[in-house]
Formats: structure tokens, C-alpha cells, sequence
């Protein structure tokens, strides 16, 4: 995350030139494999109860730890769950999840940097060295300690982790409102007579937008990776729930004979994170004119 | 130099207690009553205001905070609620497996990817672009867990090369005492059987916890190599007709290091954390495992120590990195104006 954070995109971008960027987003065949994943993995979320053959959750003990076969394809769990199933429904969990900390922790993150870097003074310097502080820490670590400090949890994790998150947005928003702050079309704004709400949030806001959203498009992966990392140390959703960390959490008891249970999971995992690397580096690459190769 | 690294260390101070505030509030928030959950379940009423009362859990917040601070400032972390050790002496005992496990991913990184990214920046070319964006897409994208589990699965079942985890095998016997990495304890000891089987005890761990970040170090190390060759100083050296090999020997590794590094700075902190989840899968007794088993335990004091512990030396190899940084480039200066 702290690497792109070093790469921002150039502030804003006109609409007329929208389209254009898509077209250079997609003309690199990476990103546009990373975009076509995406669509995937959000259609499969949304169709999850209709396409996933089997219930997630059903225990079915005759039939536990079958190899993948035509009945099965991923195999059964050791309740005989169907995996394939299981994986589909995970989409969901991951995809809400990790958007959940994504939209809590910008939301904040817009709120305080806008207000940090509208307002300055005593109020910044506070704002920003409470910002410091929680840079100082491993994300990964607070967001362990945090989670198992309300109690092992999806909605739990989702909290904990925008809690660790929110500083990084705080600062890119921070960055860009004091660069618009001093925009000619803000100055003629405030000269026109425009209350400070609507400079903040139309003149403003609007113009942080786009940083912001490439930000969280190079997060989006991240997000779904540390909520998998804390599922599978017990700390995220807790079994039997369809989730992929946790998935492979409870296949690691039986890893040795049955690789199925966790090599299903953790590639579904490894296959959406990347997708959503794959775009959001598309995304950062098409704006920047300075991206590494 | 002196004021820099005094003014990074006064502003480490303040991190640090700002660490322990947020280290000890979380641990607070918890539902959970500790003395209860650590009494069991058939202790009575007065068994859990028993020991309620000899570890402070009784006062008010604020209280706890004050003995808790007062603890910290003299080395005293507190007792861990499982095994009724002092968290310090746990900490001492498990810490220098992590910092062995993240020393060895350190080297990895460094000795693999600075290579690779060297000699595909010296290649430029469409194909390499992709394959190199490919690889560090997927280095990134790949939890940790789970690559550790197939390498588990590939080298221990199948292949029947490495071993499944821990630090050393069933029959090895532990080197004595010295400075707690097996590597250098085992070599003291002249004990070179143990010595080998602890290093075929790292492979797997570290190639693990390496593998994103080799990734990104070796695209991070390309990017900038692509971009110093076309310095004006290195077509000069070109020119000149120094061999390509010093060129790129003398000229563009040494540049191309200085972004290389503020990124590696940032990985270590990625291999800190990435640290716990290695830990876990590979079974390895290092804080990491120790911090996953205070969580599943609500080991209050072991969580908050281990937390702190992990975030001080998260702070201290950042202010390493900075110091680095400033000594590889001349360019930037230490009071931070160019």
C-alpha cells in the first residue's frame, strides 16, 4: 500500500478524457485480464445461490473428504461439504468484506484528511500526528490485535482492519485538498461568495475523488488478502462459514491427504487478489506517466 | 547527521508512547472478563476476584494504565496469564526465531531479487514487461499461507526433500543458549549435524515469507536499472568505453539501489507482519506463533506485549531505512532540504 502511496496519479482527471483511459487500460492485455477476472468474481458473487450446485453449509458425512470427481469437482470438506460450492459462496464474503473495510476506512480517511487539510492549523498538526502514530504500526498486527480484542469475527475483522487503514486515505486526501485549496477555480469560488460546506465538498472533494478511487482499486486485493490472513489464524469468519481463509485454516488439518481442501480456497484467493492487482496496476499505470515498468 | 538521527529518535519516543497508549486501549475494549476466562469455568466467584485482584484486573482502567506504564518504563511487561511467565522473558525466548526467520527472508530478497531485477532492466522489451508485471502481480497476490502449505505439500510429501516445520528436527538436540539464532549458536558449538539441520529447517519458512517480496523488489530494482540507463553519466561511461559490465557494475547498480531501498525498507515491515502467518503454517516458535496463541488464549499481557514488541522494532528498522536511504544518496540531506 505504501508503495503506491509514493506513485499517486496526477489529481484529477477531465471527463472527456474518461474514455480514453479506458481504452488504455484495457489496450494492455494484463489489465485486461485483470478486468474481465473482476467482472467474473462479482458476477459469482452476485449469482452464488444460483450457480454454486450444492448448499454451502449441508453436512453430508457419508461423503466427506472425496477427492475431486464429475460428482464433486473440488472434493468435500470433512463434513462433506461440497467445496466447489463453499468457494463460490466465499466470493461473496470476501468481495463484501473487503469492500466493507475499503469503503469504512476511506470514508474516515476522507472526513479527516479534508478536515486536516481545509482547516490546518493546531487541527491538522493533531490530526496528522494521530496519523503518524498508526503508520508507525505493522497493519497486519494491530489488525490481529484489534480483532481479537472485540472477538474473533467477519464484521469484526472488517472493523478492526479499517481501523488500521483509514490513516493511509487520510493522508492522500490531506495532500490533495492542500493542493486544491489553492486552485484558481477555489479562490474564485470563495470570491464568488461560495459557503465553505460547498467548497469543501463540490470544489474539493470532488476533485480528490479520483486519486482516491485508484487508491482503493490497488487496495481492493490487499484488503481481501489481510481478511483472508486473519480468517485463517481463527480471527475473521469462523467455520462453518463459507470463507476462503478460514477454508484453508481448517484444510490445514488435513492438508497431507487431502490437498483439495486447501489448494481450492487459497487458489480462489490468489486468482481474485491478483485480478483486482491486475486492475488496480492498469488503473495507476494509465494515469501515471511515471509507473514502474 | 547527529541532529537528524537525534530528531528521528526524539520523534521515535513519541511514537512509542502513543504505541503503548493504543496497545493498551485495544486490549481494553475486549467484552471478555480475563480473570474469569483465565480462573475456568468452574472457578467461583471469589477464586476469580482472587486472582482478579493479584493482576490489577479489579482497578479502574485508568489505574491499569498507570501500574501498566509504570511496568513498561522498567522493563516489566507483565505476566503472561497462560504459562505465568513474565511476557519479557517469553519475548526473549521466541524472538530470535523471528528475527533469524525474517534475517534469512531478508537475505533472500536482497541476494535474488537485486539479480533479477538487474538483469532484466539490462533487457529492455515488451514481453519482459508483462512477464516481470505478471510475476510481481502474482508475488503480491499470493497468501502466504497458502504458498507455504503447497510448499508444504511439494517438498515434504511428495518430493520428501525439506522438512514440515519447526526449527529443528524430533532428534536434534537444541544448541546451547548463546544468542538464540540456531545458525550462529549450533556453529559456536561446533555441532555441524545441527547446524545443517537447522538450515534445512529455515528453506521452506523463508523461501515463503521471501517470495512476494522478491517479486516487488526485482520489478522496483528493474524499473529504476531502465531508468539510469538513460542518464546522461551513464552514456558518458558508455562513451568513454568502460566495459558494460563496470558500467552497469559501477554506475547503474549503485543508483538504481536508491529507490530500491526505500522499498525494501517497506517490505521488511511486510515481512514483520507476514512473519505471524509463516510462523503459523511452518509451526516455527517465534513471536509470531507466540502472538497467535496469546489471541486464541486472550492472553492480555502477552498480546500487548508482543504488539509492542513487533511495533518497536517496526519503528526501529524504519528509522534504519531512513538512515540508509540518506546515506546512499549525497543528493538528500539530513535536515531533509535538498
Amino acid at each position: 500500500m505504501a508503495e503506491n502511496a509514493a506513485m499517486q496519479p496526477r489529481a484529477t482527471v477531465p471527463l472527456r478524457r474518461q474514455r480514453n483511459l479506458l481504452h488504455r487500460i484495457l489496450a494492455n492485455p494484463l489489465s485486461a485480464i485483470g478486468a474481465a477476472l473482476v467482472c467474473l468474481a462479482i458476477l459469482v458473487a452476485l449469482l452464488a445461490p444460483r450457480i454454486a450446485p450444492l448448499d454451502p453449509i449441508a453436512m453430508d458425512l457419508p461423503n466427506r473428504l472425496m477427492p475431486p470427481s464429475t460428482a464433486h469437482w473440488f472434493g468435500t470438506d470433512d463434513s462433506g461439504r461440497d467445496i466447489l460450492s463453499r468457494v463460490i459462496h466465499g466470493t461473496r464474503y470476501s468481495l463484501i468484506a473487503a469492500f466493507g473495510i475499503l469503503a469504512l476506512a476511506s470514508l474516515a480517511g476522507t472526513i479527516i484528511g479534508l478536515a486536516a487539510g481545509l482547516f490546518g492549523g493546531w487541527l491538522d498538526e493533531l490530526l496528522m500526528r494521530v496519523t503518524d502514530m498508526f503508520l508507525a504500526f505493522p497493519a497486519l498486527v494491530l489488525a490481529m490485535a484489534l480483532t481479537a480484542a472485540l472477538g474473533p469475527s467477519l464484521f469484526n475483522a472488517v472493523m478492526a482492519t479499517a481501523l488500521v487503514w483509514w490513516p493511509w486515505y487520510a493522508r492522500l486526501v490531506r495532500g490533495q485538498a492542500l493542493q486544491l485549496k489553492n486552485e484558481a477555480y477555489v479562490e474564485a469560488a470563495v470570491i464568488a461568495g461560495a459557503s465553505r460546506s460547498r467548497i469543501a465538498f463540490h470544489h474539493i472533494l470532488r476533485n480528490c475523488l479520483t486519486p482516491l478511487i485508484v487508491q482503493i482499486s490497488l487496495d481492493m486485493g490487499y484488503a481481501i488478502l489481510t481478511l483472508a490472513g486473519l480468517s485463517f489464524v481463527g480471527l475473521g469468519a469462523q467455520p462453518p462459514a463459507p470463507e476462503w481463509g478460514s477454508m484453508v485454516s481448517v484444510g490445514r488439518d488435513y492438508f497431507l491427504d487431502n490437498w483439495w481442501m486447501v489448494t481450492f480456497p487459497g487458489l480462489a484467493i490468489f486468482i481474485t487478489v491478483m485480478a483486482f492487482n491486475l486492475l488496480g496496476d492498469g488503473i495507476q499505470e494509465a494515469l501515471s506517466p511515471r509507473a514502474p515498468r | 547527521m547527529i541532529r537528524f538521527i537525534g530528531r528521528r529518535l526524539l520523534f521515535l519516543c513519541f511514537v512509542l508512547l502513543g504505541i503503548s497508549v493504543i496497545t493498551f486501549a485495544l486490549t481494553h475494549l475486549v467484552p471478555g472478563d480475563p480473570a474469569r476466562l483465565m480462573a475456568g469455568q468452574h472457578a467461583t466467584g471469589e477464586q476469580v476476584k482472587e486472582l482478579a485482584q493479584r493482576y490489577g484486573l479489579d482497578k479502574p482502567v485508568i489505574t491499569q494504565f498507570w501500574i501498566y506504564m509504570k511496568g513498561l518504563l522498567s522493563g516489566d511487561l507483565g505476566m503472561s496469564l497462560t504459562n505465568r511467565r513474565p511476557v519479557l522473558e517469553d519475548l526473549r525466548q521466541f524472538l530470535p526465531a523471528s528475527v533469524e526467520l525474517t534475517a534469512a527472508a531478508v537475505l533472500l530478497v536482497v541476494l535474488v531479487g537485486l539479480p533479477i531485477g538487474l538483469l532484466t532492466g539490462a533487457r529492455r522489451g515488451k514481453m519482459l514487461d508483462h512477464l516481470m508485471r505478471f510475476l510481481t502481480v502474482s508475488g503480491v497476490s499470493m497468501p502466504i499461507f497458502w504458498l507455504g502449505i503447497l510448499m508444504q505439500i511439494l517438498f515434504y510429501q511428495h518430493l520428501k526433500l525439506l522438512p514440515l516445520g519447526g526449527r529443528l528436527g524430533v532428534l536434534d538436540i537444541e544448541p546451547p543458549h548463546v544468542t538464540g539464532f540456531y545458525l550462529i549458536d549450533t556453529l559456536l558449538d561446533g555441532d555441524y549435524a545441527t547446524f545443517s539441520s537447522a538450515l534445512i529447517h529455515l528453506i521452506l519458512p523463508a523461501t515463503t515469507l521471501a517470495a512476494g517480496s522478491i517479486a516487488v523488489i526485482s520489478r522496483m530494482m528493474r524499473a529504476s536499472v531502465i531508468e539510469v540507463l538513460d542518464a546522461d553519466y551513464v552514456r558518458t561511461a558508455q562513451a568513454k568505453g568502460l566495459p558494460a559490465g563496470a558500467v552497469l557494475r559501477f554506475h547503474v547498480f549503485r543508483n538504481a539501489l536508491i529507490p530500491t531501498t526505500t522499498i525494501l525498507g517497506l517490505q521488511v515491515g511486510a515481512l514483520l507482519a507476514g512473519n505471524v502467518l509463516a510462523e503459523v503454517v511452518f509451526n516455527w516458535p517465534g513471536i509470531g506463533l507466540y502472538a497467535v496463541n496469546a489471541i486464541k488464549n486472550l492472553d492480555y499481557p502477552a498480546i500487548m506485549g508482543v504488539t509492542l514488541a513487533i511495533s518497536v522494532i517496526y519503528v526501529f528498522v524504519n528509522l534504519l531505512v531512513d538512515i540508509a536511504y540518506v546515506m546512499l544518496d549525497p543528493r538528500i540531506s539530513f535536515d531533509g532540504v535538498a
